[in-house]
């Protein structure tokens, strides 16, 4: 593998990239899908390449192929420099990248179990056991559960020095039950909507879901949505689950923070931020009680590594605190542009695409409001809504509307009826700045994202959120007539 | 001798043979190259410049009800043995299922085609499309505005094998060039080409129309949310189409209760007629699906009336019909999808349109758009890149952003006029790409707005 390396590397040099870096990345995956059932899918995936990234003049160029032979990597690092060139006849400034010191260093995910050498057999178990417990409930029209492992192993080297191994170990799993009637189709899932929860670690992650535990309950709430109260259209209080505060501090924190949309580099597509540089420092993004970092050590989210792809050792930094804006996820392009320098949020989806600023876990601190059933003992009456279904937000991260799963009524400081269809709207500072509550520790969960899409060709990518359950005042629920 | 993976691309119908022919039992291979490069601008110049070469070959394998599905994109002889004994383990310990989907048919294929396929597009060089985005740019600089967007070129090959007999390969190509220009006090404006053509994209033309919204949305100001009759523009009629083929186009969406299309009723006005071809050369063809099922015309919609659904081969053997060639790669649990849609022209003009409208708003894109209650079709999503008041049959200002909430099959209802020309419109990500008139609709509910003093 060295060799590939040094000849990637002299290649470029030779062919008069100022800068250059290869990425020689083997993703290997194993999934299990039961449904209604019967085994609906089982599969295992393995892709490998090598992407080369080199600074011709100032300009950028990259190319990525699947083939690993010093003939190929040859040719591919002459079409990156080739394309270099082509992106000089617009180039504007140079690409000045920052002085982070070249990393020589390994690192690998902790597991405590290999997901890889658990038997399906076992997988299957845990699966078929979640679905007779959903089966059990009277009106569930479709039963679907998902276990999944990852493992990634990536070389990084560029022309300053750094050479760094990682492998990177992933576990997943989630179960879901709808249910539909005449004009309802209703669905709950655990832990998690979108494919459940996903952890950087072993397979003792999805033990630790107790999937089967929870597929009655979630199956009888699944039919009793059919006929439970519709969301009512009003302003309220409204306290919000962990796993969707998730997605919130996610659309609304973790995507404008990247310092690549501010700078306009994702107009096109993902689009900009109302976090613009002259507000660092400077914008009350929430309460006082609102303090969210980006932690790529936290111990399981699914954004922890040990180095980014531009080798930049991973970090926790601050980005509100007490409320204030105070930092963005940068990479070593754009961090010296505020005049910091990268705090390691570059990372690329795979071997054949470039780095971008991504999310790490983008995690909002737990607070002091107890656990949750202590914050619906505090509420006189407003909504407790659980589980996310639907997101949409501006491309400046300021209009938002998300729905859920389920919700309740809080009444008098305990949860009344079931309502259907819940969701609410804001815009981003003044809906963080009516956050007057957030659980404590207890309450506090670290949830993986493992469906980010970013970029040009889009890259889905995989980020963690670290929140407890919180509670918003003055919230807008119920949106549209429907 | 161990083949090289450049020289198994050359052929990718050897490829799926040796790879069938090294499986004991029932099988279908799959395989998928795609040479890709695309050139990004932002700040009106290139700021990404990427291109790709991969090919991934995928295997099912099927044995007295069992079925395992692997995947490499290791394509040289050492690679092929080893995807086909991971996907025989895993079928061997996977569990059966006796309604695992039958391997389509032998004569269900679509034999050898390269409909859609330019080689000028395949063989475009990185100056070319710097070219182009530099075109984008100086439409940009010429109104004073800032350009950011994407010239993408593309080759791709399908080719499926089965044991059955079935052998289905289409190779075809793809150029967009999409640009967001922006000026001062956050005007925007957009536009988009795409073709199968290279030679079909006019980037000066995409600059111009691009340039022109940007400098029209100067001055945007706060407009209430309510409803509003609008003009949609094809950028935004085709998103619509794209959520309304995730949420409920598919069989599988119908047999699982989550569409709104239920068969013979109907669901929207009597002037809609929406359709999937995948053989349609004015749009973006694909002549296979995954499963090597030749891709055929369904009509969806006709005259407002649930007329069809599309189907691959589980749904299809369950409601007793053919497949219709809509298949996504195996395993799917999320069952056939629609992504060659086309919607019929009427008989209006914009102008027409908009002289029609006493008060109403002219909506050329829609950004973030997301399913609310697939059931019932209602999606949510922002206006974006030039949104304007109409008042009197005139644009009179632009204006700030609104979020619609929207029960689409009941706004498709109030459709008042339909565009006489038709538009092909690239998905942003999904690959469920659209030729579509504009619309004009009464009644579209707008829910919310970013308000100035909220940083809009």
């Amino acid at each position: 593998m060295n060799e590939l390396v040094d000849h990637a590397l002299d290649a470029a040099q030779r062919a008069g990239a100022g800068y250059a870096d290869i990425r020689i990345t083997e993703r290997e995956t194993e999934s299990l899908t039961v449904k209604n059932g019967a085994l609906e899918a089982a599969t295992s995936n393995l892709s490998t390449g090598f992407g080369v990234r080199v600074l011709v003049d100032g300009a950028w160029g990259f190319a990525g192929s699947a083939v690993l032979t010093p003939r190929e990597i040859e040719r591919v690092t002459r079409e990156a420099v080739e394309i270099a060139q082509a992106s000089g006849l617009a180039a504007g400034d140079p690409v000045v990248l920052d002085d982070t010191p070249p990393q020589v260093a390994r690192y690998a995910t902790p597991v405590v179990e290999d997901p890889f050498s658990v038997s399906v057999d076992e997988k299957l178990r845990i699966l078929f056991e979640a679905d007779a417990a959903m089966a059990n409930v009277k009106g569930i029209t479709v039963r679907e559960g998902t276990i999944e492992g990852a493992r990634e192993r990536k070389s990084f080297a560029s022309s300053e020095g750094a050479r760094i191994e990682q492998e990177l170990t992933e576990a997943g799993a989630g179960i879901e039950a709808t249910a539909v009637n005449e004009s309802e189709q209703q669905v709950r899932s655990w832990p998690n909507s979108a494919g459940g929860q996903h952890v950087t670690g072993g397979f003792e992650a999805v033990r630790e879901m107790a999937l089967a535990d929870n597929a009655e309950r979630i199956a009888q709430e699944a039919v009793a949505l059919l006929s439970a109260t519709d969301c009512p259209s009003e302003t309220t209080t409204l306290v919000i689950d962990s796993s969707q505060m998730a997605l919130q501090v996610h659309e609304s924190c973790g995507h404008p923070i990247e310092l690549d949309r501010v700078l306009g580099m994702e107009a096109s597509f993902a689009g900009t931020s109302f976090l613009t540089l002259d507000k660092l420092g400077k914008l009350t993004y929430g309460s006082e009680l609102v303090n969210i970092d980006a932690d790529a050590t936290a111990p399981g989210g699914l954004g922890t590594f040990g180095f980014d792809d531009e080798g930049v050792p991973a970090q926790n930094v601050p980005i509100i605190s007490g409320g204030q804006f105070v930092g963005y996820l940068t990479s070593r392009e754009t961090a010296p542009i505020i005049g910091r320098r990268s705090m390691g949020s570059s990372r690329a989806s795979g071997w054949n695409v470039i780095p971008l600023i991504r999310m790490t876990n983008v995690n909002l601190r737990p607070g002091e409001a107890g656990t949750l059933d202590d914050l619906i003992a505090d509420t006189d009456d407003g909504l407790f809504i659980s589980t996310n279904r639907s997101w949409s937000i501006d491309d400046r991260r300021l209009n938002f509307q998300f729905g859920t799963q389920v919700g309740w009524r809080i009444r008098n400081g305990k949860l009344a009826e079931m309502i259907k269809n819940p969701t609410y709207t804001g815009i981003t500072p003044e809906f963080w700045g009516s956050c007057d509550a957030i659980c404590d520790p207890s309450e506090w969960r670290l949830w993986g994202v493992p469906n980010c899409g970013k970029g040009e060709p889009m890259q889905t990518h995989r980020v963690g959120h670290g929140a407890a359950p919180a509670r918003f005042r003055n919230v807008r629920v119920g949106v549209g007539k429907w | 001798m161990v083949a090289s993976h450049t020289d198994r691309r050359a052929a990718p119908d050897e490829v799926v043979d040796l790879a069938l022919r090294m499986v004991r039992g029932d099988a279908e291979v799959l395989y998928l190259s795609r040479d890709a490069a695309l050139t990004r601008f932002a700040g009106s110049r290139i700021h990404q410049n990427v291109a790709e070469h991969d090919a991934t070959l995928r295997l099912r394998v099927v044995d007295d009800g069992r079925t395992g599905v692997a995947s490499t994109n290791r394509l040289d002889d050492q690679g092929l043995a080893e995807v086909v004994a991971r996907a025989q383990e895993i079928c061997r310990r996977s569990a059966p299922n006796p309604d695992q989907p039958p391997l389509a048919a032998a004569d269900a294929g679509c034999g050898e085609s390269d409909l859609g396929f330019v080689t000028a597009t395949a063989e475009a060089a990185p100056d070319r499309r710097a070219d182009g985005a530099r075109a984008v740019i100086a439409a940009a600089q010429a109104a004073n505005l800032v350009a950011s967007g994407a010239f993408s070129t593309e080759a791709s090959t399908i080719a499926i094998a089965n044991t059955n007999g079935l052998r289905s390969q289409h190779a075809a190509t793809q150029a967009k060039l999409l640009t967001v220009m922006t000026g001062e006090d956050r005007a925007s404006g957009y536009a988009q080409a795409i073709s199968s053509d290279i030679g079909a994209i006019d980037a000066g033309a995409v600059g111009e129309e691009a340039a022109d919204k940007a400098v029209r949305s100067v001055g945007a100001t706060d407009l209430e949310p309510g409803e509003y009759d609008v003009i949609l523009e094809e950028y935004a009629v085709q998103t619509v189409l794209e959520y309304l083929s995730y949420a409920g186009f598919s069989a599988l969406a119908v047999e699982e209760g989550r569409s709104f299309m239920e068969l013979g009723k109907q669901v929207m006005g009597a002037n809609v007629c929406i359709w999937d071809d995948g053989n349609d050369p004015t749009g973006l063809p694909t002549a296979t699906d995954f499963e090597g099922v030749a891709k055929h015309r369904v009509d969806l919609v006709t005259d407002g009336v649930a007329t069809g659904l599309v189907h691959d081969t589980a749904t299809a053997r369950r409601a007793g019909v053919p497949s219709t060639g809509h298949a996504l790669p195996a395993p799917n649990t999320f069952g056939p999808l629609a992504w060659n849609l086309f919607m019929a022209p009427g008989s209006s003009s914009k102008e027409t349109m908009l002289s029609s409208i006493d008060r109403g708003l002219w909506v050329t894109r829609f950004h973030y758009v997301n399913i609310v209650h697939a059931r019932k079709g209602v999606l949510t999503g922002m206006t974006k890149d030039g949104t304007f008041l109409i008042e009197h049959g005139r644009i009179v200002r632009p204006v700030r952003n609104l979020r619609f909430t929207e029960e689409i099959p009941a706004a498709f209802s109030r459709i008042d006029a339909i565009g006489a020309q038709t538009k092909m419109v690239g998905a942003e990500y999904s690959g469920i790409n659209a030729r579509v008139p504009a619309l004009r609709i009464g009644r579209f509910s707008f829910t919310g707005a970013t308000a100035a003093e909220s940083g809009e």
